[in-house]
């Protein structure tokens, strides 16, 4: 695939785009209303990155219900697309060892006893530092969009 | 309907979402997820600040690597789309099912059981216990996670309705009883083999798998 390799720093719409060509089969279950772009594309790459070191694929959850309207909502869209916004503001304004709890945590998604591992702290450590970074991140969240 | 009281623990979600949960574990939190709106939002808002990160949070764009490592996982080929749910069965448990109806086992007692999947990590299998009927006694060896699929059970720790899941460790002795009403289907794992303490002998265990 052209994609891969070489690529040099993205802008956010770039990466949505070549994502939704990359999953094109199942870009139809998209539905904005119900989770932003980016979150649900980290959703399926985390998936697959499972799957390819796992013996067996990973249960997943059932498809949610298609909403009774086919009308798109364009509130609740602008809604949801603002939520992910200030959430990216929110973890801009945390200290970097927030930051990179959290990324280790839910980017990485590195289990917490491999964080550990890596970075010699206890256990412990791992989970306050996670815990504190989630509370800083509702926290600026609050005072973004009281 | 009942509103789910018992959810799934943050380090198993955690797990679950990390992919190191044993097989028959994550089926079981696949299932929580696909009945339970709380814990189905808790694990989207967890995709959603992992998409943030992609976005790069920093207000800087994407480094390149970031991207590289997650295009690449998406060349992956994408895995075949498990049955659809069926009557009280979410599609996690569909796909165990190989699609079909379960195919009952009886233990005795009006109790049946179906193994959906065993192996050194844990074993998973579906119990169907008749209203007002207990679960034989039984200590477990390990962790046991269960969740009501239909119908409803009451133990030491409360009553468990369809969506709830019991998380049981070694150091319990419970002995759940079928509510009322409809029989009790659940979904249960445990890493270990169960031992029942009346009904079989310990002896016979090996040999009817439970
Ligand atoms: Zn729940």
């Amino acid at each position: 695939m052209m994609l891969r390799g070489g690529l040099r720093d993205g802008t956010a719409e770039d990466v949505v785009q070549d994502v939704m060509l990359a999953v094109w089969h199942k870009a139809g279950q998209f539905d904005p209303h119900r989770a932003d772009a980016a979150g649900w594309i980290y959703g399926i790459a985390r998936n697959r990155r499972i799957d390819m070191a796992r013996r067996r694929p990973l249960a997943q959850p059932d498809e949610m219900p298609e909403l009774e309207s086919q009308e798109p909502d364009a509130d609740q869209i602008i809604a949801l697309q603002q939520e992910a916004r200030h959430l990216a503001e929110a973890l801009a304004r945390l200290a970097p060892e927030q930051v990179e709890a959290l990324r280790a945590a839910y980017f990485d998604d590195v289990p917490h006893s491999r964080i550990s591992e890596m970075t010699g702290l206890p256990l412990g450590t791992i989970k306050s530092r996670i815990r504190l970074g989630l509370e800083r991140l509702r926290h600026e969240l609050k005072k973004i969009a009281p | 309907m009942t509103a789910i009281r018992h959810h799934i623990p943050d380090d198993m979600l955690d797990a679950y979402r990390a992919g190191t949960l044993p097989h028959a574990f994550g089926v079981v939190v696949a299932a929580h997820l696909s009945l339970c709106d709380q814990c189905r939002a808790r694990h989207e808002a967890a995709d959603m600040i992992g998409g943030a990160f992609l976005l790069g949070a920093e207000g800087a764009n994407l480094r390149a690597d970031a991207r590289d490592r997650m295009m690449a996982s998406l060349e992956a080929p994408a895995p075949k789309p498990p049955p659809r749910a069926s009557g009280p069965f979410p599609s996690a448990v569909m796909n165990e099912l190989g699609g079909r109806p379960p195919h009952w086992r009886m233990l005795g007692g009006g109790i049946r059981q179906q193994i959906l999947t065993t192996d050194r990590e844990g074993s998973l299998r579906l119990l169907y216990i008749p209203p007002g009927k207990a679960v034989p006694e039984h200590g477990h060896s390990g962790q046991e996670l269960t969740l009501v699929l239909q119908g409803s059970f009451s133990d030491s720790a409360g009553a468990f309705h369809r969506g709830d899941v019991e998380v049981a460790h070694d150091e319990i002795d419970h002995q759940p009883v079928a509510g009322p009403g409809e029989p009790c289907i659940c979904l249960a794992a445990t890493d270990a083999p169960l031992r029942f303490r009346a009904l079989i002998p310990r002896l016979l265990q090996p040999i009817f798998r439970i």
